[in-house]
């Protein structure tokens, strides 16, 4: 990483604005020049440094339904329950984490009241229960690392 | 709410904009709409949320920070706002919210994201949280992931 990414870095995870020539406003606030500004952020993209170079969309104004859920999955059906609830669409992430609940992922439906059934279906397909963790409020998000 | 040309626009802006200098007329030329709508129609999703913001979506782990953990702590819930943005407000917190306890097994209601670049770090972070939280602390762990079994993103 060179000092344009580093400062691409630091000062462009929000703000980029909506106008006709949006790279060159940006890259004549960051002293180089427009080209310069698009090459790195392909480069960066290309190496995976970002993972996107766009607007970050907040997924429950989008009008659909989103919740955290948990499961208490028997070791020995660990990679049979992985296969059936991953078999969901609606199964964003999914992650095995160290605790006696031990599979934790994010379901998105396209309508909110979806999760319920969603929820049903899974407990039905893997026999076991699924802890439901929808948000009751969002303190913060947007953890915007620096380098 | 959103529209349907608004959800034409997110469709084509949710894996990034095109890196030419004129990003929003080519999107405006994609979908047959004028550069200005684009851009009006970006601006009001700004200005309601519905874009938290638009810029540089860094790899966490590419830039070093390959550790993290799911704090999770159990606090009255007359006090968990207050807590909760004190706690959501340290820097290295990449979510924190407010979720349902399961009782008796799962008594916590607050979580946070915690990230670093090695293992003391987060050890010193969980430490930190604890003391912002003093006597309102009453239970917490530390979730870390051993696996990724899925992971798509969220798509319209």
């Amino acid at each position: 990483m060179d000092d344009i990414d580093r400062s691409i870095i630091n000062n462009l995870q929000g703000n980029f604005p909506i106008c006709e020539n949006p790279y060159a406003q940006v890259a004549e606030k960051l002293n180089i020049t427009e080209i310069e500004l698009i090459q790195h952020i392909e480069k960066l993209l290309e190496q995976g440094i970002l993972t996107r170079f766009g607007p970050m969309y907040h997924a429950e104004r989008l009008g659909g339904g989103l919740t955290l859920a948990a499961m208490q999955v028997p070791v020995a059906d660990f990679e049979k329950v992985t296969e059936q609830v991953n078999v969901f669409s609606e199964v964003a992430h999914n992650y095995a984490r160290e605790h006696e609940l031990n599979m934790w992922f994010v379901l998105a439906t396209e309508r909110p009241k979806q999760i319920d059934s969603i929820i049903t279906a899974i407990e039905t397909k893997t026999g076991l229960h699924v802890y439901n963790m929808p948000k009751q409020a969002e303190y913060y998000i947007g953890f915007q690392p620096k380098v | 709410m959103i529209d349907n040309i608004d959800r034409n626009i997110i469709k084509a802006t949710q894996t990034g904009l095109p890196l030419t200098p004129r990003p929003y007329h080519a999107i405006a030329q994609q979908l047959n709409l004028t550069a200005d709508e684009v851009m009006g129609r970006l601006r009001k999703m700004l200005d309601y949320g519905i874009i938290r913001r638009i810029g540089a979506v860094p790899n966490h782990y590419a830039l070093g920070y390959r550790y993290n953990g799911m704090t999770v702590w159990n606090v009255p819930d007359e006090h968990i706002d207050k807590l909760g943005k004190i706690v959501g407000k340290l820097e290295f917190v990449s979510h924190c919210y407010h979720r349902p306890r399961h009782l008796p097994e799962w008594p916590y209601n607050l979580f946070a994201m915690v990230h670093g670049k090695t293992q003391s770090q987060i050890n010193q972070q969980i430490q930190q949280i604890m003391e912002l939280l003093g006597e309102y602390n009453h239970g917490h762990e530390t979730l870390y992931s051993t696996r990724i079994l899925k992971k798509t993103g969220l798509r319209i």
